[in-house]
């Protein structure tokens, strides 16, 4: 039975979701390896949360040089894993450091290489929505062992508990990765909501918030959302570019996304117009988000936010 | 300490993208600098204007380096216009349809053959969005990667670069010596617009276009390949209300219609 590797996604020292979904889709082209990368002496603590979906094995490498030379260092050894395993695909998680690790990998592998599909088939087609998500693309690599990177939230998880086995390997970083050096790491400021990406509910809030995200913040927290934001409403300073959704910030696919005083530029759109569900409330009636809105409020966010706050707490009790 | 940035020249944001064979129709669309590229090319000029600047007997020499079919010359033009010393153009036909391995392989053969310092880029380009391009650089380059940076600090005497990096999953601190690869998000900087005299000045600055020959790279063609692509149909209509003082109550019934709570 072919092989498949995925790189096992952490932030910091909690696994995320993500390694559920990346499993189930490997899964479909073969048996399911995947690739944890820890500090020394940490190799079975980072193993044991590789828990969900359906994972046959997990290979264990040790090293201090991951963190503290990053996605090069985390590169070298990844590719030096495809070499031994030759793997039929390698899965990687979609955001800023699987992308660059996926990257460096290809190069050095002399593979080609998918980025962003939200989806992978049996055949090792990916499927990827491109041009903010109007076009769907299908498309596969057709020189050496496939790197594909999968968008979180996208695929189906299955999320039955596994028991992998775990190999302990042992491969060195050569000095040519470890040329930058990081000194410092700090984990992203959440405020106790979910990341933006992974979210299954999103709320943001626009110019029509003139500032004031508290409504938005409140509908969110109800809801058990993440919390994202307009180009505007980052531009103006009001919340942490961190948190801005569409071309030139984060895409999110989430459930359901709630555009609270967002007018919908195109730039906006392209980073949310593929959400499942799509609600939008804004005073203009003629705000163009309407258009891809399956419920729309045209009324004041201040006046609209705070009912239905209390509406779904008083739907929950 | 010299300088390349590469830009890449992508279809206006705004304008209606179309694939064509499995490539996107480049030919039928505005198009313009990179926008996420502005902010490497502000970014370079700002750090040889902090250690000396870049005109003549200023120590510092900016090139930017683009792939691109002739026309990118424009989006080329316009970084000179910025302030960028000179620019070299790889345009071949063989380049049509190339993927980020390949764009990779050519702008590392270009940057390798100059010498350089230091490597700036966008985070990405509008129209692929992969992010992995600057990445590929620095391990073709054998250089340091720098990348997602909000914040970049040099010091040439040490050759030595500081940056902060910021992405999804926090906020690091790196350094490295030069060389180095880096990429800056927006918000880095506030690019410049091309003054009147930096428009006339870039009519007169050298474009130097290069073929796969003159690169010495051959070209493998892309290693991933598109199979079909189709646009997605628009989304139904959905329910709008105005709201009369229920707006609230409404959402909540119709998410909890749709089972979302």
């Amino acid at each position: 039975m072919s092989k498949v590797l995925i790189l096992a996604d952490f932030v910091g020292t909690k696994a995320t979701k993500t390694n559920a979904e990346l499993a189930t889709a490997g899964a479909r082209i073969g048996e399911v390896t995947a690739v944890v990368f820890a500090p020394v002496g940490q190799g079975s603590t980072y193993a044991a949360a590789i828990n969900r979906g359906p994972i046959a094995k997990i290979i264990v490498v040790e090293s201090d040089a991951f963190a503290a030379n990053g996605v090069a260092a985390v590169a070298d050894v990844l590719a030096q894993i495809i070499a031994a395993q030759s793997p039929a695909a390698v899965l990687v998680a979609s955001h800023a450091f699987g992308k660059e690790v996926a990257a460096r990998t290809a190069v050095k592998a002399g593979s080609g290489i998918i980025t962003d599909a939200v989806d992978v088939s049996a055949d090792i087609t990916a499927t990827q929505l491109v041009f903010g998500g109007s076009t769907t693309v299908h498309s596969k690599v057709s020189h050496g062992t496939p790197i594909i990177t999968v968008r979180p939230n996208s695929v189906d998880a299955n999320t039955t508990e596994s028991t992998p086995s775990v190999e302990t390997l042992s491969f060195s970083v050569s000095d040519a990765s470890k040329k930058a050096t990081v000194t410092s790491s700090q984990p992203p400021v959440q405020g106790g909501r979910p990341e933006l990406t992974e979210a299954n509910i999103v709320v943001s809030g626009g110019r029509g918030t003139n500032g004031d995200f508290s409504a938005v913040e409140n509908f969110a927290d109800v809801l058990g959302a993440a919390v994202g934001a307009s180009r505007a409403a980052t531009d103006a300073g009001w919340y942490p570019h961190s948190y801005q959704v569409g071309q030139t910030g984060k895409t999110v696919s989430p459930q359901l996304y709630v555009a609270n005083g967002i007018s919908g530029a195109i730039q906006h759109r392209a980073g949310m117009q593929t959400s499942k569900t799509i609600v939008v409330v804004n005073k203009d009636p003629e705000a163009p988000l309407f258009e891809i809105a399956d419920f729309g409020v045209v009324g004041d966010l201040f006046a609209v936010l705070p009912k239905a706050t209390e509406g779904i707490k008083a739907h929950k009790s | 300490m010299k300088i390349a940035v590469c830009v890449k020249q992508v279809p206006d944001s705004w304008a209606e993208k179309k694939m064509v064979n499995g490539i996107l129709d480049r030919e039928n669309v505005d198009a313009v600098l990179n926008d996420l590229d502005e902010y490497a090319v502000e970014e370079a000029l700002r750090i040889a204007e902090a250690h000396g600047g870049n005109e003549e007997g200023g120590g510092n020499i900016i090139t930017v380096i683009s792939m691109g079919p002739e026309r990118a010359t424009e989006a080329v033009r316009k970084a000179l216009s910025m302030g960028v010393n000179d620019a070299i153009l790889v345009t071949d036909p063989k380049l049509a349809g190339a993927d980020a391995l390949a764009t990779s392989a050519v702008l590392a053969a270009v940057i390798e053959k100059g010498g350089f310092d230091l490597v700036i880029c966008g985070t990405e380009s509008t129209d692929a969005r992969m992010s992995v391009v600057p990445a590929m650089l620095a391990e073709r380059l054998n250089a340091a990667q720098l990348t997602f940076a909000s914040k970049v600090d040099v010091d040439p005497v040490a050759g030595k670069v500081s940056i902060t990096r910021v992405t999804e999953a926090g906020v690091d601190e790196m350094h490295a010596q030069f060389p180095c690869v880096i990429s800056v998000v927006e918000k880095i900087n506030e690019p410049r617009y091309p003054s009147f005299k930096g428009i006339m000045a870039a009519k007169k600055k050298t474009i130097e276009s290069r073929d796969l020959v003159a690169v010495g790279v051959s070209a493998e063609g892309a290693w991933s390949l598109v199979a079909d692509a189709t646009p997605r149909p628009a989304r139904a209509t959905g329910i709008k209300v105005t709201d009369d003082g229920t707006g609230g109550e409404q959402l909540v019934s119709f998410l909890a219609e749709k089972k979302l709570i």
